[in-house]
């Protein structure tokens, strides 16, 4: 009744391409950025700014990362771990040698390297696919996570061989460090997140994406109608790089103030690809989707006991949560195998004819 | 219809997940937070820890209604020795005003270092974390005694020294070093490097990654061709006891074989049971639930079943490791008590009470601890490690031995590293915040 486009006519072809050709999603957007940016830090306390909102932030990033590649042109990957990782390290080199750049140039230049990085892993995803170029993602992890040990030089030859960011303004402000209030923290991401994802989508709309798209539906049929393979793979490979390595770089410098070379392990490679898989593969709203119910439910679920007054011991409450995120994660791979990008998209179209339904 | 529940239900979810917990901190009560792991790969040396921990306090609840006249406030959260989870603890512990954090992880503790000092929140590393953190000067919030990993070593070569008759007849020997490849691990080594060119030894380096920790074959295979005189330790969870059964089918000579600290539990040497006899560690605290206070636990805790402990776990090496962590927090906060006469302590006052910790021999029989521990005196504003010294434990097969009297550390060789590595630090950061907190006299 509400959600109906029954009258919205298009007049101009910029009209009919718009990301959001509908009035009620445009309205809705602009509810979501407004609560985002304005309401959200003027209510929400600390705690949940830099221990829920930030991190579902950081991995939706990271997650829109793997999505461009998996998601969009079919190319499994398991190096995001890896990625993030050098985006951190890179960022931390950055900020060692030109201390006086403002920090947020910085972080969106760390992926500029990732990307580089990323493009030459991406090297062998001509000749090999499906699990084997998995297998060569994997050893990408593998040779980045020691690298982040091996390599002194990455860490400024750091007793403990962690990176410890050191504190950085921007316009007058702190961003980085114990001084920067999460506020501060939140509004950086989100922006660095919001640019992104608007980046992203017109990506995947453009020819760009309709040239992934094309590789990972049939690339035979790809190449047939003159796409590139090698340079389309290795272009997705870039991008997605870029996208993970300013993920890593924020996770670092905006959420965590200090890492070990284990933050970038392979354990965090697979739970970015758990939310491309639950929140939707080849879609950037799943990525989203995904953050949340990977990252923020457990958070939700710990607090929930205490909630209603029950006080339940911290490591049973650690357990209930593992068994509960596992049981909801299968309840809805169940319900909707193609994520949680598809059952609201279903969703969309059930309030379209809501009240009724044929 | 399914979608329709499955929409309220996530609405629901939303609604009561997103509102946040108020800190409802009530004013008669210290809130003492332990960030624990009794979940994740480490969970076997952590319960230990947490069960330690958590019931001395718990103890002083029972025996003596909390400290000084004022309840603990005892909570745990739940890290799983993850940075992550370690991190959102202290994010939400903060809002309750903590009096001391324990991180409980190297990780943890880097990450909350630069935080410390802003939130005005005293972060205890018991012999971990950061070495450099040590001095005072720089790191006014940090504290981490008894002793730092380069004071462990020290120890470890002064005990190799006397079983040799003097260090310098190390000379032309070979040291084994096996470590878990991670910040942790590698500490120790520039002192590994510098002792070795002090004494003309050499070093062999046997990294064990940490996806690795179960599989150290390769390892001992080089060992074995190596055939250093001895080997030294620096492990963690389920690398220790891979190492000691490792050791043990390589038939490497067992009382050869020291672990720092972290490498000494029962569950460490029990995997190879009778095969591990002679395997050494270094200790800090002593083994056993013969001392008046750990009865106490066993009594108004244990028995009463307030604990999650298990009867005989009581007194075990890593539970009483927890215990005199929860001895530094306790004495920190009578400290603070004492100093500023205030009943109910807060951080900034507990950081007081830290900096003039002072447990002599007497204090620790006071305390109902006669020889838990070396007497913790060296802590001042300037030295937050006090040095202390440890003693060399070994298995017997069946449980650990006091096979050494208490050994100081090489302070001479140690206090120039740990300068020269917190100048390091705080060069990096040139916002690092001068130290304003003014000095206390030593109780």
């Amino acid at each position: 009744m509400f959600y109906r486009e029954a009258g919205q006519y298009k007049t101009t072809y910029s009209a009919d391409q718009a990301v959001f050709p509908i009035l009620q999603d445009r309205i809705g957007i602009f509810v979501i950025l407004l609560l985002a940016f304005v309401v959200v830090p003027m209510t929400v306390s600390g705690f949940v700014l830099s221990s829920v909102l930030i991190p579902i932030m950081v991995f939706a990033l990271a997650a829109i990362g793997l999505n461009l590649l998996t998601g969009y042109t079919g190319l499994l990957s398991l190096g995001t771990g890896g990625f993030m990782g050098v985006g951190a390290y890179a960022c931390y080199k950055l900020t060692t040698f030109f201390p006086d750049v403002n920090i947020i140039v910085l972080i969106l230049a760390s992926g500029l390297f990732s990307a580089a990085i990323g493009a030459l892993f991406g090297l062998p995803s001509l000749r090999i696919k499906g699990f084997y170029l998995a297998v060569a993602t994997l050893a990408a992890q593998f040779f980045l996570s020691w690298c982040f040990v091996r390599v002194p030089w990455l860490y400024n030859y750091n007793v403990s061989s962690a990176i410890e960011v050191p504190t950085r303004t921007a316009f007058g402000v702190h961003v980085t460090g114990p001084n920067a209030t999460p506020v501060t923290r939140y509004l950086v991401v989100l922006s660095i997140v919001v640019l992104l994802t608007w980046i992203a989508s017109n990506l995947v709309r453009g020819r760009i994406g309709r040239m992934w798209m094309a590789v990972r539906d049939m690339d035979i049929a790809a190449e047939l109608i003159g796409i590139k393979l090698y340079q389309t793979k290795l272009i997705a490979f870039a991008i997605s790089s870029y996208f993970c390595g300013v993920a890593g770089a924020m996770m670092i410098f905006l959420w965590f103030g200090s890492a070990e070379a284990d933050s970038f392990s392979i354990t965090q490679s697979f739970l970015v690809l758990f939310m491309v898989i639950i929140g939707g593969l080849g879609s950037l709203l799943g990525s989203f989707f995904g953050a949340i119910f990977i990252l923020g439910l457990p958070i939700m679920l710990r607090t929930l006991p205490e909630l209603f007054g029950l006080t339940i011991r911290a490591a049973t409450v650690e357990h209930l949560q593992f068994m509960i995120t596992g049981a909801l994660i299968i309840v809805f791979l169940v319900i909707e195998p193609h994520g949680l990008a598809r059952l609201w998209q279903i969703g969309k179209q059930k309030l379209r004819v809501w009240p009724f339904p044929y | 219809m399914r979608l329709k529940y499955l929409a309220i239900g996530a609405a629901v979810a939303a609604m009561t997940g997103g509102s946040v917990i108020a800190a409802n901190a009530q004013a008669q009560e210290i809130y003492v937070p332990l960030a624990t792991y009794r979940t994740g790969p480490f969970a076997g040396s952590g319960i230990h820890i947490a069960n330690g921990m958590h019931d001395y306090l718990d103890m002083l609840n029972a025996r003596d209604g909390g400290i000084g006249g004022v309840k603990l406030n005892i909570e745990e959260c739940e890290t799983g020795y993850d940075t992550k989870k370690g991190l959102e603890c202290y994010e939400q512990v903060k809002a309750k005003k903590p009096v001391i954090f324990n991180p409980w992880s190297t990780g943890i503790t880097l990450g909350v270092i630069p935080k410390a000092s802003v939130d005005k929140i005293p972060i205890l590393s018991m012999a971990y974390g950061l070495s450099a953190s040590a001095v005072g000067n720089d790191f006014p919030w940090i504290f981490n005694p008894p002793a730092t990993y380069w004071d462990g070593l020290s120890m470890i070569f002064r005990y190799i020294g006397g079983k040799e008759g003097g260090l310098d007849k190390l000379k032309g020997k070979t040291i084994g070093f096996i470590f878990l490849d991670a910040g942790y691990g590698r500490e120790p080594i520039p002192l590994l490097d510098q002792l070795a060119k002090d004494y003309g030894f050499t070093v062999k380096q046997y990294p064990v990654p940490g996806a690795e920790m179960q599989n150290q074959s390769a390892q001992w295979l080089n060992v074995r061709r190596d055939k250093p005189d001895y080997m030294i330790m620096w492990g963690w969870g389920a690398m220790n006891p891979t190492a000691v059964k490792e050791a043990a089918k390589i038939s490497y000579p067992m009382d050869h074989f020291i672990s720092v600290w972290w490498g000494g539990s029962e569950d460490d040497a029990l995997p190879a049971g009778a095969d591990a006899k002679g395997y050494l560690a270094l200790n800090f605290s002593a083994v056993g639930p013969n001392f008046p206070a750990i009865k106490d636990i066993q009594k108004l805790v244990v028995d009463a079943g307030k604990s999650q402990t298990a009867k005989d776990k009581v007194g075990t090496s890593h539970y009483n490791k927890g215990v005199y962590n929860s001895v530094l927090i306790a004495e920190a906060i009578r400290n603070a008590q004492k100093i500023t006469g205030k009943k109910v302590v807060d951080g900034a006052d507990v950081r007081r009470g830290l900096e003039t910790l002072n447990i002599t021999a007497a204090r620790w029989k006071e305390l109902g601890l006669p020889e838990f521990g070396s007497p913790l005196t060296g802590v001042s504003c300037t030295d937050h490690n006090g040095h202390q010294s440890a003693y060399m434990q070994q298995w017997d097969g069946a449980k650990w031995v006091k096979v050494s009297d208490w050994i100081a550390p090489m302070k001479d060789k140690v206090r120039p590293l740990l300068e020269a590595a917190a100048k390091d630090y705080v060069s990096k950061d040139a916002a690092w915040p001068k130290r304003t907190e003014p000095c206390d006299k030593s109780s």
